[in-house]
């Protein structure tokens, strides 16, 4: 896996943790173009722009309703926008693409097949050209890296509920795509194992620097895994209201998420968001300096922030 | 939920029912001292064996049907002449009838589901055909098929095909657009071709849905089979029975019955067991 190898030089480190650029359209891996989802006179979101850079993890964040689910399927090509395009690599996204991996909020694994079953048929879909050997051989192989070594010809309906996202995981992973778009896949796991899963995606992460987008309610796996957290405004009718950028050191662990400087303004500032001003967002009325194509970005984990480094 | 019954207990008590029902059975028809009133013995000669019993045939007790059993299974596969086949030959010709009629319909149900199944627009234009010809008694069809066909070995498949195909295309095309859309979203975004889509995802999918309408098809065609046979006569466990009825061989008729009901409940664990093979639990 190293979806970065062909992407341009990266900020040094230094200066990637102190706050990587900011995303401008042109430059993105992923580019969303004034997209809007409309059903009739209902208008679920619209005029939504952002962009992904490579090796970028994106959270996207907002309350139910105001169409988070919509836009990562049409990230991912299963559904069409209504107005809008997304642009993957500078070709307009028409349809599901493996480059593209999704792993689902209801883990999505085809209970007839075992867990190597799984992994290997979407092997088997990336590589043509490979034996049915090859396909499973890799499948372990996947397997093994998440921690599933023990439980590699059971079914799903023999795995925790953990263990069947774990699978999820690395059906996702062993296509080695450019993009992972993950639709909120720890909410249905207890505590305990959507902690260490979360720690185990940071991980990977970190490793690999893997461009993803993520949807999630869980202000802290947003804190814990974003680059960016892009803030919606409540639905119908919703915008990107705010862009927050993520200013906390990698490698970071829930163990040590909560000790950083800055954590605590950046929950705060997130949590919010959510509580009060994603209700109160009104684009008719925005704030002042907010445009649908250049949604001001904060740094709430610095005290003083930086002059913008993108000036739209 | 019925609790868990040991299976000895259970076994016991079906052995009890059954030796009750035997015992009362051959009390029933036990001959009556004094029935057979006296009968002038030159006319008993005249008529035969019926006659010298009182003038009907009497009812068999289970002695006399499980002689006759073991009679006709000690050679069941003797072929003497067209009217004179051995049971075992007759429940063939039957299998395969079912076999052949079932086969074809299941070639022709199974993908005509699929289709069915995955094209709203195919399934609302054929739904009235199908809700107006599935009703329909399969025997009604046999004149036609007599008719138009002209030869009563293929007309009885083709009323096997007609009864056995309803089951199988209605339960094909409902499984097949129940899949659930998740896995059919996981399809598409690993970029699954149509046939791999159909292949790997729907048809495991709706596999135990279509098994169940295969298991109804199998039970309905075994159930048209004795009846078309009846009708169409030659050969087959049907036309057997129709045969010992004029014959008025009455334990021929039960042990026909009793095959018949142990080859239906075998060709029903049969696709019980590819139904079991195919089955998956979340």
């Amino acid at each position: 896996m190293n979806a970065t190898a062909a992407s341009p030089p990266r900020a040094v480190d230094a200066e990637a943790q102190a706050g990587r650029p900011a995303a401008r359209a042109r430059h993105a891996y992923v580019s969303v173009e004034g997209i809007a989802r409309r059903y009739g006179a209902t208008t679920i979101f619209e005029d939504v722009w952002f962009g992904i850079e490579r090796g970028e993890f994106v959270c996207l964040v907002g309350h139910s309703g105001c169409g988070k689910t919509t836009i990562l399927n049409i990230l991912a090509g299963l559904e069409g926008p209504t107005e809008g395009a997304v642009i993957v690599d500078g070709a307009e996204i028409t349809g599901p693409s493996l480059d593209r991996a999704v792993i689902f909020q209801g883990h999505a694994l085809m209970p007839w097949m075992t867990a190597t079953g799984n992994v290997a048929f979407a092997l088997s879909c990336r590589h043509r050209g490979w034996s049915r050997a090859q396909c499973e051989a890799a499948a372990r192989e996947a397997l093994k890296r998440v921690g599933l070594g023990h439980a590699l010809d059971r079914r799903p309906a023999e795995l925790s509920g953990g263990m069947k996202q774990r699978v999820g995981i690395a059906r996702a992973l062993a296509l080695e795509p450019k993009m992972m778009l993950m639709d909120e896949p720890f909410s249905a796991l207890d505590a305990l194992t959507r902690g260490s899963l979360q720690d185990e995606v940071s991980r990977l992460v970190t490793e690999t620097r893997q461009t993803a987008f993520m949807i999630t309610h869980d202000v802290d796996e947003a804190i814990l895994l974003a680059d960016r957290i892009l803030l919606m405004s409540n639905g119908p009718g919703a915008r990107i209201a705010e862009v927050v950028v993520n200013t906390l050191p990698r490698p970071r662990t829930r163990a040590n998420l909560h000790h950083m400087p800055g954590y605590h303004a950046l929950r705060d500032h997130v949590l919010d968001f959510l509580i009060s001003r994603s209700a109160a967002f009104d684009a008719a009325a925005p704030p002042a300096g907010w445009a649908p194509r250049a949604v001001p970005e904060v740094r709430p984990a610095i005290e003083s922030p930086p002059p913008p480094l993108a000036a739209e | 939920m019925a609790s868990e019954v040991p299976f000895w207990r259970a076994a016991a008590l079906s052995l009890l029912l059954l030796a009750a029902a035997l015992i009362a059975w051959e009390l029933a028809v036990m001959p009556r001292a004094g029935g057979g009133a006296a009968l002038d013995p030159e006319y008993a000669a005249l008529l035969g064996q019926a006659a010298a019993q009182g003038g009907t045939t009497p009812m068999p007790g289970p002695a006399a049907i499980g002689a006759r059993l073991l009679e006709l299974l000690s050679d069941p596969f003797y072929v003497r002449g067209t009217n004179d086949q051995g049971i075992g030959v007759q429940i063939a010709y039957s299998l395969l009838r079912v076999g052949a009629g079932f086969g074809l319909a299941a070639l022709v149900a199974i993908p005509l589901g699929f289709l069915i199944g995955m094209s709203p627009l195919l399934n609302a234009a054929l739904n009235p055909f199908i809700q107006v010809l599935r009703p329909v008694s399969p025997l009604a069809w046999m004149p036609l098929a007599l008719y138009t066909i002209k030869d009563s070995a293929v007309s009885s498949i083709f009323v096997i095909f007609i009864c056995s195909v309803w089951p199988m295309l209605l339960n094909t095309a409902f499984g097949v657009a129940s899949v659930r859309r998740e896995w059919l979203n996981v399809a598409r975004t690993l970029e699954a071709g149509t046939w791999k889509t159909a292949t790997r995802v729907i048809l495991p999918a709706a596999a135990p849905t279509i098994l169940t309408g295969m298991r109804i098809s199998i039970g309905i065609a075994w159930l048209v089979i004795v009846a078309a046979e009846m009708l169409v006569g030659g050969t087959g466990i049907g036309y057997w029975v129709w045969n010992q009825w004029n014959n008025l061989s009455i334990a021929d008729i039960v042990i026909a019955i009793l095959m018949i009901g142990v080859v239906g409940l075998a060709l029903d664990r049969l696709l019980g067991l590819v139904a079991h093979a195919v089955a998956w639990r979340e």
